[in-house]
């Protein structure tokens, strides 16, 4: 996290990608204490993500990043099951419901995030999509669609936010 | 979308970072009290005896004490704008109360116990009790929509603290007006002043603060 601070976006892939399978075992634990089904896992690892990209100001550089992380982490568990109704018991229905359910791993947020990002306005979609699913640099994006990179990183920072929102008011 | 894909995203977006909680805060505080600073100068004008008030004790320690509870707010304020708890600020606070509770000994000393009463309710209560609210009202605002940008563990306690920092900055400018300088009116009539930013904090923080 230093080192992306000071513009290394090598060392903040890294931590992303390292943060994400720490979460993904988070929200495996929370959604099992709470009985719900595992599928919600890559949703909350990807909300918890954003979180943590768009709030990365608020981690103090003189503290340990790891409480921070787990305090993000925990908010956007609660959060998520809150949103979900559960309350603080474990419902027998949800482990029907758990049962039933095919296991799905990280492909079925697939089709869900495609839902989400369809709810994006078009140019911001097409930014999005460019970037993280095709892989092109802002630069490329921007001479596709016409636009200066500087604009083209706005337009993703308000995707992004955008997004974050979508999550948080549960679209289910 | 697939995780990694998501962080190809974000990785893109690295550099668009905002300013430290610390210094979005200072600017916050600085653009809502200047708003403040025009209405105070437009229909308030600091006392016209502010120079030889500046003489006296009971004036300059009653800036002193408004500054100190100033700076606990902003501590406060910025602890409650992160995700996990820091306690540096309640140092700030404990000075600010300890010196409340010394100018309050040194007036009960010195005053005879039939002007406490005077003392107490002085001459500006009412100005006081709406002043302070309506001073707080740019700060608070500016405050809250920078409060958005941070990730508060308790949105209801950081709308709080962002009503008591936006109301420590009116008294700050609100103390450069009022005539009484006793510590036993300015302990009482400024934190009832205090009161309503801080519940209206607290309300507007625990709808707008979610995250």
């Amino acid at each position: 996290m230093r080192a992306a601070r000071l513009g290394d976006d090598e060392a903040y892939r890294r931590l992303l990608i390292l943060v994400s399978a720490w979460l993904r075992a988070v929200a495996r634990r929370g959604l099992a204490a709470a009985g719900r089904p595992r599928e919600d896992c890559e949703d909350i690892v990807q909300e918890t993500l954003l979180a943590m990209h768009l709030k990365r100001d608020t981690w103090d550089g003189t503290q340990p990043l790891e409480p921070w992380l787990r305090a993000i982490a925990r908010h956007k568990l609660v959060d998520h099951l809150r949103r979900r109704g559960f309350a603080d018991h474990v419902d027998i229905d949800d482990h029907v419901d758990t049962l039933a359910a095919p296991a799905a791993g990280e492909e079925g947020a697939g089709a869900d995030a495609r839902q989400m990002l369809a709810g994006l306005p078009e140019r911001q979609r097409r930014i999005v999509e460019g970037i993280s699913i095709e892989g092109r640099s802002a630069r490329e994006v921007g001479a596709r669609l016409g636009m200066s990179e500087g604009a083209v990183r706005v337009a993703l920072h308000r995707a992004l936010k955008a997004l974050a929102d979508t999550y948080r008011r549960g679209r289910s | 979308m697939k995780t990694e894909q998501l962080v190809s995203a974000l990785v893109a977006d690295r550099a668009g970072s905002a300013a430290p909680v610390g210094r979005s805060l200072v600017r916050a505080v600085a653009a809502g009290a200047v708003v403040s600073l025009a209405i105070f100068a437009v229909w308030f004008g600091p006392r016209i005896d502010l120079m030889p008030a500046l003489a006296t004790w009971r004036f300059d320690l009653k800036l002193v004490l408004v500054f100190v509870a100033l700076a606990a707010a902003f501590g406060a304020c910025m602890a409650s704008a992160r995700p996990v708890a820091s306690g540096r600020w309640h140092r700030v606070a404990q000075l600010a109360a300890l010196l409340a509770a010394a100018l309050l000994a040194v007036e009960l000393a010195t005053q005879p116990s039939q002007a406490w009463g005077t003392r107490l309710v002085g001459t500006n209560a009412l100005v006081c009790l709406t002043v302070i609210p309506l001073l707080s009202l740019a700060p608070l605002a500016v405050l809250l929509m920078a409060l958005r940008r941070t990730a508060p563990a308790s949105p209801t306690l950081a709308g709080a603290a962002a009503g008591a920092l936006a109301a420590t900055t009116a008294a700050a400018i609100y103390a450069f007006h009022c005539f009484d300088d006793s510590p036993l009116f300015v302990l009482t009539w400024y934190p009832l002043a205090a009161i309503l930013p801080i519940a209206v904090g607290a309300l507007a923080g625990r709808r707008l603060l979610r995250w």
